[in-house]
């Protein structure tokens, strides 16, 4: 057997000293050490001079979703000091601590923002962020992370609903239990109220099912919710 | 100037990672389901391996040959980490697309292979032309099949680039009714596709070595008619 060459360029002939066994694993451990030194402070520094904007941007990003279920115009607080953590609650699927937003007018309750978890999509579990009105119905609903079937169930995600003109997920918006009652909360295959699309159905039945269980917790404890002084946690 | 042109020819076509060195498998099944993320991944991939050959050809004096792998992923690591996270900082919008591709880039095995196999033995031009043609070779293929099953999937072409140029929109190629082939869409798809390509790269090869092979014994015995009659893959 050949002894490997020491390093990748060839080195000119190792004195005795250098060859015992000893000597190259310590060489050897102490270089990749050193490595590791130079590598975890290169991306540590990385880390802390990108932290900030980093943050920065996941918060406008948020708002930015929110936006999206809920229209700047409906709400004059900051929603980001104005929300309490929940518990995981099975109403909602949640098995983390979530973030609720409230949103207030002229200091009067307007909505609240939150996250519902689908526990039984086609492939996993379907994310969703919701709006509910202070007065009763949903204002809107968006998934937010899905792994549902590409080009089949994927239509719940308005950005790849064909639909472009009234995708599918807009049938949530401004919608309660007074327009829907909570037994007509279904999809139309289960004899219900909502559309869903041939031969994918599961997806369609897992966001409604859950914005229905979401919006009769919501119905119980909304002003609990409302109450609550900010950053604190939810108990029921 | 030869030697460059083998390196931008091996990584385009003669040893191209996904259809001769089948390298970076994974990315190609989760990520060439539309001809858009394929090219995002694809240009991602380019930078980080050249980045890593870059890297690893500067480094590779201090680099002893033991330890070479360790330290390889090391390096290959902390930098698509670095990238990442300045992608998200100082280039959201872009990161929005290509942040989920980013990591994926670490579980492609051509970063390894070519850093591996080129870098640790070449200079730093030669590297770093090799780790952007190798990325080449990988992008125009995964485009090419992203193009493909989206195509043949769901009858578009360039759907999500909405997300990258706001003001263009995909287009629907096939018509709108056309009811889509779901396993063009799902990861059966990208295997069909890729077998059919490599299939399609070896009888181009076959039928050149085959018109070399005649040329040659036309040359020997002018007077021959050219033998037609052999087998592409006869050794």
């Amino acid at each position: 057997m050949t002894t490997p060459p020491d390093t990748m360029e060839n080195t000119p002939q190792a004195s005795p000293m250098q060859r015992s066994a000893l000597y190259i694993a310590l060489r050897t451990a102490a270089i990749l050490l050193a490595f590791t030194l130079v590598f975890t402070t290169l991306m540590a520094s990385a880390y802390y001079l990108t932290a900030p904007r980093v943050a920065a941007s996941a918060q406008a990003e948020k708002l930015h979703l929110i936006g999206v279920v809920l229209a700047p115009t409906f709400y004059d607080n900051d929603l980001f000091s104005d929300a309490i953590i929940l518990p995981p609650t099975s109403a909602l699927g949640t098995s983390e601590e979530t973030r609720l937003y409230r949103a207030r007018k002229n200091g009067q309750p307007a909505a609240l923002v939150f996250e519902v978890v689908a526990p039984d999509g086609y492939s996993g579990k379907i994310r969703l962020l919701l709006a509910v009105s202070h007065s009763g119905p949903l204002l809107a609903l968006r998934v937010t992370q899905h792994k549902e079937t590409p080009g089949l169930g994927d239509y719940i995600d308005p950005k790849k609903d064909r639909n472009k003109g009234r995708p599918w997920i807009t049938q949530f918006s401004d919608i309660g239990f007074d327009s829907v009652p909570p037994e007509q909360w279904r999809v139309k295959k289960d004899g219900g109220h909502f559309d869903q699309m041939a031969g994918a159905t599961i997806s369609a039945r897992a966001v409604t099912n859950a914005s229905g269980r979401a919006l009769a917790w919501i119905n119980v404890h909304r002003e609990k919710l409302f109450a609550l002084p900010a950053n604190s946690l939810y108990k029921e | 100037m030869s030697a460059f042109n083998d390196i931008a020819k091996n990584g385009f076509w003669k040893q191209n990672p996904l259809l001769v060195q089948l390298l970076g498998l994974c990315p190609l099944l989760a990520i060439s389901t539309s001809l858009v993320n394929a090219v995002s991944l694809g240009l991602a991939t380019i930078l980080v391996m050249l980045l890593a050959n870059l890297a690893i050809a500067s480094l590779r004096a201090l680099i002893p040959y033991e330890i070479r792998i360790p330290v390889f992923v090391l390096i290959i690591a902390a930098l698509v980490t670095v990238v990442d996270l300045s992608f998200n900082a100082f280039l959201h919008d872009l990161y929005l697309v290509l942040g989920i591709f980013i990591p994926l880039i670490v579980t492609n095995c051509i970063v390894l292979a070519r850093v591996e196999a080129f870098a640790a033995k070449n200079g730093l031009a030669a590297s770093t032309l090799d780790g952007v043609m190798m990325g080449a070779g990988f992008l125009w293929v995964i485009a090419l099949i992203g193009g493909l099953r989206e195509l043949i999937g769901q009858g578009t072409l360039f759907s999500g680039i909405e997300m990258i140029f706001p003001s263009l929109s995909g287009i629907q190629v096939l018509p709108a009714d056309y009811p889509g082939f779901l396993i063009m869409m799902l990861p059966p798809g990208a295997f069909f596709t890729l077998g059919l390509l490599i299939a399609g790269r070896n009888w181009s090869e076959a039928r050149a070595n085959q018109r070399r092979l005649n040329q040659l014994k036309q040359a020997e015995h002018p007077g021959d008619k050219p033998a037609e009659n052999i087998p592409p893959f006869a050794a």
